[in-house]
């Protein structure tokens, strides 16, 4: 076992020296002409997120995300605590299944992995984070958004996406100042995230005086909401709020216009996708508006090389949490480099007192391991595109409704995006 | 009461979609006695190949009535095939066994199309390019549109058009020949493989008619679509009395009213306590509620204990 | 056959031979971690639950001939009384020599509800409306959590307590005597344990009167119902054993995840463990635990198929989940098509000698 390994890396940092030696010609270091094998430690850092499945698509983007950032940094030549690191993917698949998420995340800790970017799913990331923790292992989630992920106390639980408790009520608040809403129906998805965000939605609603004339459910399996959608007429709402992703949200849509119902509709991260404007057809998605964590993709300082990167490097589009994934790695990286080590024992205290510019804004943590608030950009359907609309910067954080609300009032909705993007660069 | 009536028609319309998909299960029920726990998949293959056919003809400029001709037609071919076809491979072997072995391979069939149909389609939903342009009815204020009132008159009258076939064709008579007892049917000159194939292949269209409509109300098709809806047309089948094609028809309906009422008034009904949430459970409670009083359903015969 | 009759023959080498296969069972997690990791002690701890899950269902559908398409339900109802009950959900932490008999008895009752106005049902009828029952209990775990939150809903239910034996828990490492036992081998012993147990209640159910009735129950109700076995109260009480079964083994699984929630008691979950009974031949308990430990193991080996196929075709042509479904799918098909008994079917000999007895 020991040989092949300890060829690899001499292998390796050959090419990568070989490789930064040919890519920067002002500085050529010259010690890495000399095979300084020893020197070089290498260090695995664990991916999960589903790769087969229904939300492929979506695992996948997080684990190329992280693969992107792997690159880079091996690129940079990092050095950590005086030695040259070589940094190493391991990916996992947990099939979006709390069950198997537990193997995987053993797996991961069985490879000796320093730390971890995972998992998609908040069913997911829950399970594994006891494993992370009994570890000593540190785990960032690039998206689960889930209050209770951060809530169990444990020192190694973090995430670089803003939980469901601070995505509803940026949405609500919205809903109130911008958008003038009165009277709102709310429809959840029965799934975790759905529920999350419609219950925060909700709240927060109340508090600012909106009526919630009606309190729905679906299913993430449905496609017939006629009469739900029958019920929130009869009640002549202003705005109807929808927690859940797509294919509910497209057809539920084109119901909407099919009975006539005249009210906005409104959602979160999980509708903003272009499948979204083909379900529910061009005609009745215009106008239609959701929120997506973060600065718009190209606003994002660094935002544009990282979009230009990832195409280049994989030939598709980023899809949703490629930048999270990315960012992940590189708060990783940053604490490791502070900490002088790449021992997770020893870089795990760093993680936590992280100040990072990443590619999604600025990155830092609270003492749960949340991501402290950063922009919420709500996006709108014109020409049967997603363009944005808003960047609301919450002040309020993650206060519970009633504090919330009465922070609120000056809640600075920046009303151009630059100069949000300006403030957030800071 | 506009809102009384709207629910009405959802709950018609729905229920004459699970109407469509229950004739295949009471069809095939009436003749085997075997539940196809595979007819919500094979609707499901007929909505996925009609999407298919209509998003290579709409690209193509084609006329839309053409396009629904040729994608009906192509999705109740594939499907009669497939029923054909499963029956041959999966069950007719088995029709001496002991009852748990077709129930068995019927629930093999049913995963093997979805994932079948996962590799084939993908597993993202699939969306209908636009094609039909429904014109809007107003009925005291609740909108019916004429798409949704083609889904009703053609459950009914396909439902009329195979009670005159069963009860007036020579076809018709060996089906109810071989319902009463097969070997004593093939004793007197029916082909009983013939007939049971037969059956197969008239379930299996109209189920692609089924899918269909469903990919033309909704606009949306999904390789795990049939699932739910095959087992809310067993529902209304029981409910109906399963094995009686009229039954299907009134239990899909009373199915489709009793969930759209439901998840419209139990909400206020019961202060909060129920939701909409609550809906999927309704068919299920139904189902039990109507096993345990009356197993032969609303219009079946009491010879409820046939087997 | 063979090798059986002489081991049965010879009391010393069948006495050989269940050491044999002890001291393998007890060195099993530590052979296993130094051959290929931790994970796969992990793996073996999920395939012990399944081999309880999968013999409970044999009760139902192998020994009494009744198609339960619900009994994740069963799992479910065994997991969330662990969870509600050892969590801070309603900061009660009750010990699990408490918990354990008490979802079992949970299960049996929802059993024996579930049972009592559905067992006159025709076999096919049964098998839906346990269908239903298993989506019910499904939406009622994610629901229940409004007005009043009982099961915190789609969130699921976190840190519940492990098992504490004798104030040591099961969820952390110790070392004993110089030997370190890390929490998934700790598990390991406890899963091994109570599986033992529901292979050998399993077993003498199978030769006993109670089982020999569910048999002719099976094979003939008409005709057992004539030779004077009370058919109703004896489908009852299947489904309340195998009811107790699963029970037992979602408490266990609830203290071992720490974690549950309604994504884990999917109509699939049914069907795999149906699937497991089927592969194994319905009826016999060695076939059912072959099949549970099979239906385990392989989809974690298939996992290997998605990079197999990058690296020799240069992209992934079938998604290992969807390869896993479809075997499942054909192993269900094919079974019933070419091997009703299953792959290790219940031999014919001691049918014979049962008949021999019981008559």
């Amino acid at each position: 076992m020991h040989k092949p390994a300890l060829r690899h890396t001499l292998i390796a940092s050959l090419v990568a020296a070989l490789l930064a030696a040919c890519g920067q010609e002002a500085p050529p270091p010259p010690k890495a002409e000399a095979p300084k094998a020893p020197e070089v430690i290498t260090v695995k850092i664990g991916a999960a997120s589903p790769l087969t499945g229904p939300q492929a698509h979506i695992g996948i983007d997080i684990r190329n995300g992280v693969q992107l950032a792997i690159d880079d940094a091996n690129a940079a030549n990092v050095e950590i605590g005086g030695k040259k690191v070589k940094f190493e993917i391991v990916a996992e698949d947990d099939e979006a299944n709390p069950t198997k998420a537990t193997t995987v995340a053993q797996k991961l800790v069985d490879a000796k992995v320093a730390a971890v970017v995972g998992h998609f799913n908040s069913g997911a990331s829950i399970p594994a984070s006891k494993i992370y923790a009994d570890a000593g292992i540190p785990q960032i989630s690039p998206a689960s958004t889930n209050p209770d992920y951060t809530l169990k106390g444990y020192k190694t639980t973090f995430r670089v996406v803003a939980h469901d408790g601070q995505q509803g009520p940026v949405l609500a608040r919205f809903a109130a100042k911008t958008l003038g809403a009165k009277t709102v129906a709310v429809i959840d998805d029965s799934t975790a995230y759905g529920q999350g965000l419609a219950d925060n939605f909700e709240a927060t609603a109340k508090s600012l005086g909106m009526k919630v004339v009606a309190r729905e459910h679906t299913t993430d399996k449905d496609t017939d909401f006629k009469a739900i959608l029958t019920k929130i007429k009869g009640r002549k709402p202003d705005l109807i709020m929808f927690g859940g992703i797509d294919p509910q949200a497209g057809p539920m849509v084109k119901q909407m216009k099919d009975l006539g119902i005249k009210a906005k509709y409104i959602g979160g991260d999980g509708m903003q996708t272009p499948n979204f404007i083909k379900l529910a057809g061009e005609a009745a998605a215009e106008g239609v508006m959701a929120s997506i964590p973060g600065l718009p993709k190209d606003q994002m300082p660094g935002g544009k090389a990282f979009l230009e990167k990832f195409k280049a490097k994989f030939n598709q589009e980023v899809e949703l949490f490629a930048p999270m994934g990315y960012d992940a790695v590189m708060v990783f990286i940053d604490a490791m480099k502070r900490a002088g080590s790449t021992d997770p024992a020893k870089f795990l205290p760093e993680v936590g007192k992280t100040n990072y510019q990443g590619v999604i804004g600025p990155i830092a943590f609270d003492d749960k391991g949340d991501l402290k608030v950063g922009p919420i950009t709500i996006y709108v359907v014109k020409g049967g595109k997603w363009e944005p609309l808003e960047i609301v910067k919450p002040e309020g954080d993650a206060a519970p409704a009633a504090t919330a609300a009465a922070g609120s009032a000056p809640a600075a909705t920046a009303p151009a995006a630059p100069a949000a993007a300006e403030a957030a660069k800071k | 009461m506009e809102i009384f009536t709207q629910q009405l028609i959802n709950g018609l319309v729905l229920g004459s979609i699970y109407a469509l998909v229950a004739l295949g299960y009471t069809m095939v029920y009436g003749i085997l006695g075997l539940i196809n726990f595979a007819h919500g998949d094979i609707t499901m293959v007929g909505a996925l190949v009609a999407l298919t056919v209509v998003q290579a003809l709409a690209a193509a400029g084609v006329p839309a009535p053409l396009v629904l001709v040729l994608a009906g037609g192509c999705a109740i071919l594939v499907c009669s095939l497939l029923g054909l076809s499963i029956e041959r491979v999966a069950y007719r072997p088995l029709r001496r066994a002991p009852r748990l072995a077709p129930l068995i391979t019927a629930i093999g069939i049913s995963i093997l199309l979805q994932y079948t149909a996962a590799l084939i389609w993908g597993k993202q939903y699939i969306a209908l390019p636009k094609l039909l342009e429904p014109a809007a009815i107003d009925i005291a204020g609740a909108q019916l549109t004429t798409l949704q009132l083609a889904i009703f008159v053609l459950a009914c009258g396909i439902m009329a058009l195979l009670l005159w076939f069963i009860k007036a064709s020579r076809m018709g008579r060996a089906m109810r020949a071989t319902e009463q007892n097969p070997d004593v049917a093939g004793l007197m000159g029916v082909n009983v493989d013939t007939v049971i194939a037969f059956t197969f292949v008239v379930g299996s269209a109209i189920g692609a008619v089924a899918g269909l409509m469903v990919v033309l109300y909704y606009g949306i098709g999904h390789y795990f679509m049939g699932f739910m809806l095959g087992l809310k047309a067993f529902t209304a089948a029981v409910l109906g009395g399963i094995g009686n094609v009229g039954g299907a028809v009134l239990g899909g309906l009373l199915l489709g009213v009793i969930e759209s009422m439901a998840s419209g008034y139990i909400g206020d009904l019961t202060g909060g306590v129920l939701g909409s949430n609550y809906r999927d459970i309704f068919a299920f409670l139904v189902l039990v509620l109507v096993l345990v009083v009356k197993p032969s359903g609303l219009l079946g015969q009491s010879g409820g204990d046939r087997a | 056959m063979n090798l059986s009759a002489k081991v049965s023959g010879n009391p010393q080498l069948r006495w050989a031979l269940w050491a044999a296969i002890a001291l393998l069972l007890l060195t099993l997690p530590f052979a296993t971690e130094a051959l290929f990791g931790r994970s796969w002690v992990r793996i073996i701890d999920i395939a012990l639950l399944f081999v309880m899950l999968a013999l409970g269902l044999n009760i139902v559908v192998g020994f009494a001939g009744l198609l339960d398409l619900g009994y994740i339900a069963f799992f479910a109802v065994g997991a969330y009384g662990y969870a509600l009950l050892a969590s801070p959900q309603f900061a009660v932490h009750w010990p699990f020599y408490v918990l354990l008999p008490l979802g079992a008895a949970a299960a049996a009752v929802f059993g024996i509800l579930l049972g009592a106005p559905t067992l006159r049902l025709r076999g096919d009828y049964l098998a839906i409306v346990t269908l239903g029952f298993g989506e019910i209990i499904r939406v009622l775990l994610n629901n229940l959590n409004r007005p009043v939150n009982i099961t915190n809903g789609p969130r699921g239910i976190t840190l519940i307590d492990p098992i504490q034996l004798g104030g040591v828990s099961l969820a952390q490492t110790h070392e004993i005597a110089g030997i370190t036992l890390p929490a998934v081998h700790n598990y390991y012993y406890v899963f091994l344990f109570c599986a033992v147990l529901t292979i050998a209640i399993s077993l003498r159910l199978q030769h006993s009167r109670i089982g020999r009735a569910w048999m002719a129950i099976r094979d003939d109700e008409l005709a057992a119902s004539a030779m004077g076995i009370h058919t109703r109260n004896l489908k009852l009480l299947a489904f309340a054993m195998g009811a107790t079964f699963g029970g037992v083994a979602g408490g266990l699984f609830a203290s071992f995840q720490g974690f549950v929630s309604p994504a884990s008691f999917h109509l699939i979950d049914s069907i795999m463990v149906l699937s497991m009974v089927v592969l194994g031949g319905m009826g016999n308990v060695a076939g059912v635990v072959l099949g549970a430990v099979l239906l385990t193991v392989l989809p974690e080996a298939l996992r290997y198929i998605g990079p197999l196929q990058q690296r020799l075709l240069g992209e992934v042509l079938i998604d290992p989940a969807d390869l896993r479904m479809l075997l499942f799918g054909l192993a269900l098909v094919l079974m019933m098509l070419l091997r009703p008994e299953g792959l290790w079917p219940v031999r014919r000999r001691s049918a014979k000698a049962e008949a021999a007895h019981g008559r």
